[in-house]
């Protein structure tokens, strides 16, 4: 709650779970800080919803697999309620004709997959763990600046020139050729299986808007694959949903002293001229405080709440032309019973299942996308938490939670009910090509477009990373030009969501690197 | 008139009357318009503005029309002077910055009326415009083409006004606007210019251009009035210590060189920036330009000798200060005056410096080393400019 008493030292506007983490470690240094959520849960995009009576599920990101250790242990998030239902889960490529490839960790299963692709896929993995390791070492810290590199910034870019150096000739050459091309290239260059190389082509590219053969996916395929440095071994589930790291942060946050408003809009950041004063909340509310900081996305923060016409244009130019375009939408499905997959046991229909048959398919499912068409078979990430955790739904009844690229955010003539309707059947329906009693196992579904995203967690363009994780977006890019650091050209004004480097996913870095950032210029913050 | 992908240079609408009186056949390109560099001799010319009425085509200029209900507080973000304080009928010298609070232009706006401006520039700038549009409810139109304008300048400019029949106008203050019917349309008048003399711009519809033109020359017959070229608007303008985009600074956007852009403190425009007003673009970087110091000082210098300084270095001591970027001999001042770019701890008022001058005659060079003294500002300066009523000659 707003404790009017309280002359507090930083607002952080939106609940997410970025802003959250930032706040915890804000309040651990002394500072009086003010967390404030539009909607009634915290936790941002990493969230729980009932979405049909007694059935929950995870209503956006629905794994987790990137939450960085350092973070979780200084929050102590287990202490605080975080909880996984299961980890390490395997990923299962379907295959129509019930032939799966099951990926566990290095090891290949079934598919018919060949000695050669075994042994090249370790190789992969190894060389992916190089790359990550040395991505790790820049992504709990500020992006260094082009320019005017101060010793902070110099140790960051040193430590990435050294790792590479230290990566070996060859390994660094083929970084520096891999981070450029497209991970349908690099797919072709090693694997012979079309469902290992569908199923990692995913993995590149979820969220994004691109294709297997877009450049960008070998970074988006790398910083997905984070994870692994992060000590996990695939995806985790967590008990209560996604919702329940948003809890547990938010337990923590109010641990270390922060305050918590919840259900209140934020409608505008208070600018006096140059320097950011505090906010003003739907209902006509003024909170102010020496700092303001925005969990909100780059766009939603500088459009909306700061208002584009109170910034000079070099910097509505940058807000204007970052890339933010979601095009992808969550199908949830209320089971009566375990949907029967062709060929696969209860407890594999409980590891991470893809739709992603070949990497042409994938390539296929975009094209529409780019001129604003839904994909007539879309590629797919399925989860069914139910099967770990019991209570997102009645007894002997399941949830299954499903990723569906592509949905672009920007739909030919715009989502209405009825085109969501056909979207939705469309996605069961293929997704019952490989558990053909689907159909008969659903009491109710609910999609989420990029739109329905948008208005829910108030993500601009329903881009759930908050800006596309590009070459030309990331580190000192990201959010654009000028604002790399978490301080922004408004005074008093700071970023802490995943727009910011190293950027999306349920990661909990954005938010910690803003709050050592603000830490750091202390009282010139 | 014909587009621009139809012709290599366009025509303004006053071109046949200037095509008649251009003597010399002196042409030059202005912003894709064929303009008069000269029509007959370019001293004849400049004495036709400080003795009598000088007309300059200024059609050419780049203009833009903002309407709307935020016209007003777009502009005010937009430049660095306070818009809000330019009540309606009047005109505004301003600059323009990026957010490096480098100047891309200068030019005027006028206040048309209730959220109606019109921006006139030296360059062409709509992207820019457009960018800065982004989270304002504004319209933005180029009507440089919709636009035919005459610059009438000189002491006898307000008789022939009076002449033609536009009762009161030597009531128009400086900067003020006024309108006056015309053929059954309207002609718009502003006392403005370029030239630092008593003056004015009007403001017509292009069908209207060549009346107006014969309906001027004809009532200023008897008052010595004269088409000029731009090369003896050059020498108006240097005489009066205006600054010519392009020439005195490279607009921020077509500054390719790090580091060639300045600021509007480092052009003597300081008295052009408010920073009582809300965020404009350039503010963060003036306001710490501001406390921190500039890098460049702008200066007039009054040189000895007859030679323009052109291209000068100046020197303080045995130290290079600085260049010149304009320079003339300014002959109703009877001065020899150059516009120069120092480093910021020169320039104070009453500093001497010299200019290293080279000039050619006959195919011999010569160097001066000429003694100049930093003066405060133009020396052309006549009361006539400012005396409202307008004077008559």
């Amino acid at each position: 709650m707003i404790n009017t008493e309280k002359n507090y030292d930083v607002i952080v506007v939106g609940g997410g779970h970025n802003g959250l983490v930032c706040a915890s470690y804000l309040a651990k240094e002394g500072r009086k800080v003010l967390v404030i959520e539009a909607n009634q849960s915290l936790g941002g995009a990493s969230a729980t919803a009932e979405f049909s009576d007694q059935f929950s599920v995870s209503s956006c990101a629905h794994w987790l697999f990137q939450l960085n250790p350092a973070v979780a242990s200084d929050l102590g998030l287990t202490k605080n309620g975080l909880e996984l239902a299961a980890r390490d889960l395997s990923t299962i490529a379907l295959a129509q004709d019930g032939h799966h490839l099951t990926i566990d960790g290095d090891k290949l299963e079934g598919a018919g997959i060949s000695e050669e692709d075994r042994k090249a896929f370790v190789a992969f993995n190894k060389q992916i763990l190089k790359f990550c390791k040395l991505l790790a070492g820049a992504f709990n810290r500020r992006a260094p600046k082009l320019v005017e590199g101060n010793l902070t910034d110099r140790i960051t870019v040193a430590k990435l020139g050294l790792g590479m150096k230290m990566l070996g000739k060859e390994d660094m050459s083929d970084l520096m050729r891999l981070a450029l091309i497209n991970i349908y290239d690099v797919m072709e260059e090693n694997f012979d299986n079309d469902l290992l190389k569908g199923a990692i082509s995913l993995d590149s590219l979820l969220g994004s808007h691109m294709g297997p053969r877009s450049p960008n996916t070998v970074y988006g395929y790398i910083y997905r694959r984070m994870g692994s440095v992060f000590g996990f071994n695939g995806p985790a589930v967590v008990k209560g949903g996604m919702g329940a790291v948003g809890q547990a942060m938010a337990n923590a946050a109010q641990a270390s002293g922060v305050d918590i408003e919840v259900g209140a809009a934020v409608s505008k950041i208070n600018i006096d001229v140059d320097r950011a004063t505090g906010v003003t909340l739907a209902d006509g509310r003024v909170v102010n405080a020496s700092l303001v900081v925005s969990n909100a996305d780059p766009k939603t923060t500088f459009n909306k709440l700061v208002g584009l016409a109170n910034i000079e244009t070099g910097v509505a130019r940058r807000v204007k032309t970052m890339r933010m375009k979601g095009d992808a939408a969550k199908l949830h499905i209320a089971l009566d019973s375990l949907p029967n997959f062709t060929g696969l046991s209860e407890q594999q229909m409980g590891q991470r299942l893809v739709i992603a048959p070949t990497m042409n398919y994938i390539e296929t499912a975009f094209n529409a996308s780019k001129y604003g068409e839904y994909s007539s078979a879309p590629a797919m990430d399925i989860s069914i938490p139910s099967i770990h955790d019991a209570s997102l739904a009645p007894q002997g009844k399941h949830v299954m939670s499903v990723i569906v690229q592509y949905a672009p955010y920007e739909l030919e003539g715009g989502w209405d009910g009825e085109k969501k309707e056909a979207f939705k059947q469309l996605v069961i329906d293929r997704i019952a090509d490989f558990a053909p009693d689907l159909q008969d196992k659903i009491v109710a579904s609910e999609l989420l477009t990029p739109v329905d995203l948008e208005e829910r967690f108030h993500i601009h363009g329903g881009h759930w990373h908050h800006g596309e994780i590009s070459l030309d977006q990331i580190l000192m890019m990201r959010p654009f030009p000028g604002a790399s650091q978490y301080g922004t050209s408004v005074d008093g004004l700071y970023l802490c969501g995943a727009g910011n480097h190293p950027g999306g996913g349920v990661m909990g870095l954005a938010g910690h690197n803003a709050a050592k950032e603000i830490i750091k210029r202390g009282k010139s913050a | 008139m014909m587009p621009h992908d139809e012709t290599m240079i366009l025509e303004t609408p006053f071109h046949s009357r200037c095509l008649a009186l251009c003597e010399i056949n002196l042409w030059e390109d202005w912003k894709g318009y064929r303009s008069a560099a000269a029509y007959t001799s370019v001293e004849q010319e400049y004495f036709a503005v400080r003795s009598n009425t000088g007309v300059f085509d200024i059609s050419p200029m780049i203009k833009y029309r903002f309407t709307g209900p935020d016209a007003g507080a777009y502009l005010n973000r937009l430049v660095t002077r306070d818009i809000s304080k330019i009540a309606i009928d009047r005109v505004a010298y301003t600059v323009w910055c990026d957010d490096k609070g480098h100047v891309m232009d200068d030019g005027t706006i006028f206040h048309l009326g209730e959220n109606d401006y019109r921006l006139c520039a030296y360059a062409r700038c709509l992207d820019w415009l457009m960018w800065s549009a982004e989270g304002f409810d504004v319209t933005i139109v180029d009507e440089t083409a919709e636009v035919a304008a005459l610059a009438v300048q000189g002491p006898t400019s307000c008789a022939v006004f009076k002449d033609m029949g536009f009762v009161g106008i030597e009531n128009l203050k400086p900067f003020g606007i006024t309108r006056y019917p015309f053929e059954g349309s309207e002609v718009m008048i502003s006392r403005t210019g370029f030239t630092g003399d008593l003056g004015y711009e009007i403001w017509i519809e292009p069908a209207l251009a060549e009346a107006f033109w014969d309906a001027l020359f004809a009532a200023g017959k008897l008052r010595g009035i004269r088409p000029i070229g731009s090369a003896a608007l050059d020498m108006l303008r240097t005489e009066t210590g205006f600054l010519q985009a392009g020439v005195d600074f490279i607009p921020a956007e077509e500054a390719i060189r790090t580091g060639r852009s300045r600021s509007p403190f480092e052009l003597g425009l300081g008295w052009l920036v408010s920073f009582d007003k809300p965020v404009f673009n350039g503010r963060k970087a003036l306001l710490k330009e501001k406390q921190e110091g500039s890098r460049y000082a702008f200066v007039y210098l009054d040189v000895d000798g007859n030679k323009p300084a052109e291209h000068a270095f100046i020197y303080a001591g045995n130290k290079e200060v600085g260049t010149v970027t304009t320079a003339a001999w300014c002959p109703t001042a009877k001065t020899n005056v150059a516009f120069a770019q120092v480093d910021a701890t020169y320039g104070k008022v009453g500093q001497e410096l010299v200019a290293e001058i080279y000039y050619e005659r006959e195919l011999k060079w010569t160097r001066v080393m000429a003694k100049c003294t930093v003066i405060e500002g133009a020396v052309f300066n006549p009361p006539r400019k400012r005396q409202t009523p307008a004077p008559d000659f």
